[in-house]
């Protein structure tokens, strides 16, 4: 049943990805208030005058802040609802928006969806606002984020997930393997720990579109290239050869955990040291403390590991930003809570509460550096994933529909985990996938 | 199906007591299969018996599941106990956790299940009689579009329902939970049908002899002849609104207004949440606590069901 209704899922978000690509054809364009200027006396104004808004976010720390914001502004109401993570939220945010009703005010939508929704105009252009002065408050990735590949500013980033190894220390020092700083150490670390003990993998993967691109990010590939309704997707460039080479080593060797992430399975694994290392964002931390309580103390933070040694490339890896739907109402008011939580007092309530910020201010904060992860045996964990954020290439950007193209990353991409399609292939067909469908919505598109 | 002797459950109750118990005594060592006593089928038995297991694991990993804490879950082997027993406490968890927030799902798929099933099985009781028991010029297109109706699933009605919905402005209430759970096809149908067999034409006619209204004759003759099939639409009715997860899924965004079904699944996604909670143990315990309402209304409804089922099998 809830694979069933997944699949159906998908086939409502490719219905409303077309419908959304139809509208967009059509030029519904009906003015809106993109560009409008307000001034910041406008957004005093009606947080004195107060009222209701709705926001639609998944992000657990959020709750706090809306009720810190009400305490702080008597007359505002702030309507938290939770609609779903992720692909779910966006469709029902297509829905909405496709019925012009029930649209919130605040919708959560992260870096990948950002041009999804942003292209076709369904979000504010925060400029309007002002919001474009706040830029330096910003590390590059998040910031590049609520870009989307444009002019505009479409939302404020809220957190970010700078990449990092994180290690099960306890594995590694049974074994007596060297926490690897290149990714050809990996590979070796993936065959040591494999052949000591057969049930343990260096990592799990089934193919993950998230993690996929973050690890072409890294490698130095831009697969993707966008401007306006032009687009290019390309996975041929060198970045692309890199990863796959490496990559293709650990799938040939079976080396990977067949585990889908965020599985119960998964979690296990995490607990009981079969799936020994996670390159992942740094929210991370949040999820093994509460998730993989059995195996505190186990686990360790280092640096991502690098294509050539000594380098210090770095790439995100999830992460979202809060905007405002353009028919969503009470824009002042919205953007006053949108500033509140990510660039106001919110930024320091969401990272006591354990969410990792996308503000330099809090990055490079003594306090925040000198945090002690209990979890991590008391590492200052903080300190590496500051610097990964800072050393991520900012000229990355995503599809206008990455959501959808994330969504059939398995039917083609995925073949190279289950079947002997090389992963070089396996992109390729993503690739013609893509293209296809994009010049199906009216892009032009260039392979 | 191929077996020569065919058995009629109800035949046996209705033989002589002794006849069954006697004959194959007279007639020597052999068994004979008498229509009491079929012949054993190891075949069927071994089917039979896999069935039931297939349906049975599950729910005992369910019930072995609910008395594990969420490190025991992750340690121990599916269909056996972990070490601590915890399954008080995770009951307690289930409904404090999150303000109680269980509490409310609960109370909301009650609401939706009173008011759409029972609705839904008093508009297809309504819709059987009439369609059985009146001759109505209009009534084979009825027939055709309640048949055309049982043919169309649900979820594929669910974004026009949605979209229809939003338009009138009740997406996000109740209400669009509650009509669309109103109408059910199927149970018309099977009222329909039962109606025709269970109420004697001759019987409604004597009633209108003796003076009684459409009213009356309605609900102090037919009804009570009615009521293992009601019992039967209920029960149809009721397992579906109680497990409806699409259609709340796309309608109701509030999580104050969820479900069972959909919290459910939104304590799961925590897990797939960046700085979520994983619950597993509540979600696990949450779920066997959602299906006992189901299992005791079976249990107790299932006299009703059975003869329900049963109806117009054979002919007096």
């Amino acid at each position: 049943m809830p694979k069933h209704s997944r699949r159906l899922l998908r086939g409502t978000v490719l219905i409303c990805a077309l419908a959304l690509g139809a509208t967009a054809c059509g030029g519904s364009d009906d003015g809106g208030s993109s560009g409008k200027a307000v001034s910041e006396a406008d957004v005093q104004a009606a947080l004195k005058k107060g009222g209701t808004i709705t926001v639609w976010a998944w992000e657990p720390t959020l709750k706090q802040v809306a009720a810190d914001f009400e305490k702080e502004y008597p007359g505002v109401e702030v309507d938290l609802v939770n609609a779903g993570t992720n692909e779910k939220q966006y469709t029902a945010l297509q829905n909405a928006i496709s019925a012009k009703k029930g649209v919130p005010d605040v919708a959560q939508v992260e870096y990948y969806a950002m041009g999804q929704f942003a292209l076709t105009e369904q979000l504010t252009d925060l400029k309007g606002f002002g919001a474009e002065k706040l830029s330096a408050q910003y590390s590059p990735g998040p910031w590049n984020g609520v870009k989307a590949g444009g002019d505009g500013v479409y939302g404020l980033p809220m957190d970010s997930g700078p990449m990092a190894l994180f290690y099960n220390k306890k594995v590694f020092d049974k074994y007596k393997i060297e926490v690897p700083t290149t990714w050809d150490e990996y590979v070796d670390a993936a065959r040591a720990l494999h052949k000591a003990d057969p049930k343990a993998y260096i990592t799990n993967d089934t193919g993950d579109a998230g993690f996929t691109t973050s690890m072409l990010w890294q490698a130095g590939s831009r697969p993707y290239k966008v401007d306006g309704t032009k687009v290019s997707i390309d996975f041929s460039d060198q970045g692309a050869k890199t990863y796959t080479d490496t990559w293709q080593k650990l799938l040939d060797e079976k080396l990977l955990a067949p585990v889908t992430s965020w599985s119960d399975e998964w979690y296990k694994g995490l607990g009981d040291g079969s799936i020994a290392t996670l390159a992942t964002g740094a929210w991370m931390p949040a999820n093994l403390a509460s998730g993989v309580k059995e195996a505190a103390g186990d686990w360790r933070v280092a640096p991502l590991p690098q294509w050539t040694a000594g380098g210090k490339a770095g790439a995100e890896n999830g992460g979202s930003a809060l905007t405002l739907p353009e028919l969503g109402g009470n824009k002042e008011l919205a953007y006053a809570f949108v500033e509140y939580a990510n660039a106001g007092k919110g930024v320091q309530t969401r990272v006591e509460g354990g969410a990792f910020p996308a503000t330099t201010a809090q990055l490079t904060s003594q306090e925040f550096q000198d945090t002690k992860f209990p979890y991590f045996g008391g590492q200052q964990a903080n300190k590496i994933f500051a610097e990964s954020a800072a050393n991520v290439a900012d000229d990355w950007s995503y599809l206008p529909y990455q959501v959808y193209a994330n969504s059939i990353f398995n039917d083609t991409v995925g073949k190279a985990y289950v079947s002997g399609t090389g992963l070089a292939d396996g992109l390729k067909a993503w690739q013609d996938a893509s293209v296809t469908y994009g010049s199906e919505q009216g892009f032009t598109v260039e392979k | 199906m191929t077996s020569p002797v065919v058995t009629v459950p109800d035949r046996s109750a209705t033989a002589p007591a002794g006849a069954s118990r006697t004959a194959p005594r007279l007639r020597g060592p052999r068994r004979r299969h008498t229509p009491g006593r079929p012949r054993r089928s190891v075949l069927l038995t071994v089917l039979t018996g896999l069935v039931l297991l297939y349906s049975l694991v599950p729910l005992a990993w369910l019930v072995i599941s609910a008395t594990k804490s969420q490190e025991g879950l992750a340690r121990s082997f599916g269909l056996w106990f972990d070490g601590d027993f915890a399954l008080w406490d995770n009951i307690a968890e289930t409904f404090t956790y999150d303000d109680g927030v269980f509490t409310r799902w609960l109370l909301n798929t009650l609401l939706y299940v009173v008011v759409g099933a029972g609705g839904a099985t008093f508009l297809a009781v309504l819709g059987g009689y009439a369609l059985a028991k009146f001759d109505f010029p209009g009534r084979r297109a009825v027939f055709a579009v309640v048949i055309g109706a049982v043919a169309v699933p649900g979820t594929a009605l669910a974004v026009p329902t949605f979209l229809m919905f939003s338009n009138m402005g009740l997406t996000n209430t109740p209400w669009a939970v509650i009509i669309p759970s109103l109408i059910s096809p199927f149970g018309l149908y099977l009222m329909w049908v039962f109606a025709s067999e269970a109420i004697p034409a001759e019987l409604m006619e004597a009633a209108r002899i003796d003076g009684a209204g459409e009213a009356r004759t309605f609900f102090q003759v037919a009804l009570p002849l009615l009521a293992p099939g009601i019992v039967t639409v209920l029960l149809f009715t009721m397992v579906a609104t109680w497990n409806n997860y699409f259609l709340p899924l796309i309608m109701i965004k509030d999580p104050d207004w969820y479900p069972l079904t959909l919290g459910l699944n939104s304590w799961n996604a925590q897990a797939q949440t960046a700085g979520g909670e994983p619950v597993f143990h509540l979600v696990v315990t949450g779920s066997l606590i959602t299906i006992l309402p189901l299992i005791a209304a079976f249990l107790l409804l299932q006299k009703y069901w059975q003869s329900g089922l049963a109806a117009g099998s054979v002919k007096e």
